[in-house]
């Protein structure tokens, strides 16, 4: 029986020591699943369209975006198309894709995607010239971003 | 093990650290995953042979810059587009092209009207997306996908009519544990609804 009185009276504090263990788990669970924002918009973050078929990109170190969309500044009018951290011409597509592909092994060239983030407001035309341009350099895999959804009103 | 006095070091404040860098994660963090509708190009060749195509064999799609549809010149919404696009393909009004040697045989798995207006087999059936300059993205991507889904959907149905699963589970399935009995049943449904999209040059 005197296993019994030394049982304490009251409520006992509530252990932190764990706490830190609980943190640090959330911690590299942020810590493996991030990404950085590697590319600072020079454009108008692009309003993506609305899609139901959708696949998602599968080796993210292989995908190289474009960025097409209006211009931060109002006054200038038309579409602009954004790689990296410059804004650059159509014509200078061919060179982005060169220099993507300096950088990865031989072999993996042609598992390479282009994905193209444009705003849905932007002009056919200019999607269709990249298109061109990156059909020019067999640059063949491409995939139009969108966000999934079944409410394809809202895209025009 | 011993412990001797005063030698723990203060973990009391390991928490805060780590809420510390665990909130400079959570800001940073983007869990967007990258998703988007696929698409191959052509491949561009100088020597492209001339190929002479029926008119049945090609549905004409075709957009302005007010971002109204024509399909066979015909006013239609958007939303029909994903029904006009399955009739066309699943057509099956004749016959395939002749492969090695073999003359061409009748769709089997067509569930379509079988009218001699249309086309004649879904390896045969184009569907041409011709847009304007001056459409917006939005409209292109919605066509796009309403074509992708018109495939997806007859697609779909020939895997339930013969694998008794669903076209997405095979492609699920491949994905999780790329088996090569799995993969000769996504391409076998690939080859026999193959997407054939022509965009021609838009208009100016």
């Amino acid at each position: 029986m005197s296993k019994f009185k030394k049982q304490k009276k009251g409520l006992p504090a509530i252990s932190t020591a764990s706490l830190p263990d609980i943190v640090f788990m959330l911690l590299f669970f942020f810590m493996v699943s991030t990404t950085m924002r590697e590319t600072d918009l020079l454009l108008k973050k692009p309003v993506l369209p609305t899609a139901s078929e959708v696949k998602k990109l599968e080796q993210k170190s292989l995908v190289s975006t474009i960025y097409i969309g209006k211009s931060k500044d109002n006054r200038i009018s038309g579409d602009k198309i954004q790689v990296n951290d410059k804004i650059i011409d159509v014509k200078d597509i061919p060179n982005f894709i060169f220099t993507e592909r300096s950088l990865r092994s031989e072999d993996e060239v042609k598992y390479m995607t282009t994905s193209i983030k444009a705003d849905k407001g932007a002009n056919v035309g200019t999607i269709l010239d990249i298109k061109e341009q990156l059909r020019d350099i067999n640059a063949l895999k491409i995939s139009f971003s969108t966000t999934k959804g079944n409410d394809l009103k809202s895209n025009y | 093990m011993a412990r001797r006095e005063n030698s723990e070091i203060n973990a009391g404040s390991m928490a805060d650290i780590a809420f510390l860098l665990l909130i400079f994660f959570l800001v940073t963090t983007t869990m967007d995953v990258d998703s988007g509708i696929a698409r191959k190009l052509p491949e561009k060749s100088e020597d492209t042979p001339e190929v002479i195509i029926k008119e049945k064999n090609v549905l004409d799609i075709t957009v302005n810059r007010n971002n109204q549809l024509l399909v066979e010149n015909e006013f239609v919404q958007v939303t029909d587009i994903k029904r006009l696009a399955m009739e066309f393909i699943d057509n099956g009004g004749g016959l395939a092209t002749p492969k090695d040697g073999n003359p061409g045989e009748t769709c089997d798995y067509c569930n379509g009207n079988k009218s001699p207006e249309s086309s004649d087999h879904p390896t045969k059936a184009i569907i041409s997306l011709q847009s304007d300059r001056g459409t917006t993205y939005g409209m292109y991507i919605s066509i796009q996908n309403e074509i992708e889904a018109a495939y997806n959907e007859l697609r779909n149905q020939l895997a339930l009519n013969k694998y008794k699963r669903s076209y997405k589970d095979l492609l699920d399935d491949y994905k999780d544990n790329g088996t090569e009995s799995v993969k000769i049943k996504i391409d076998f449904l690939k080859d026999s609804y193959p997407q054939i999209i022509a965009e021609p040059e838009p208009i100016k």
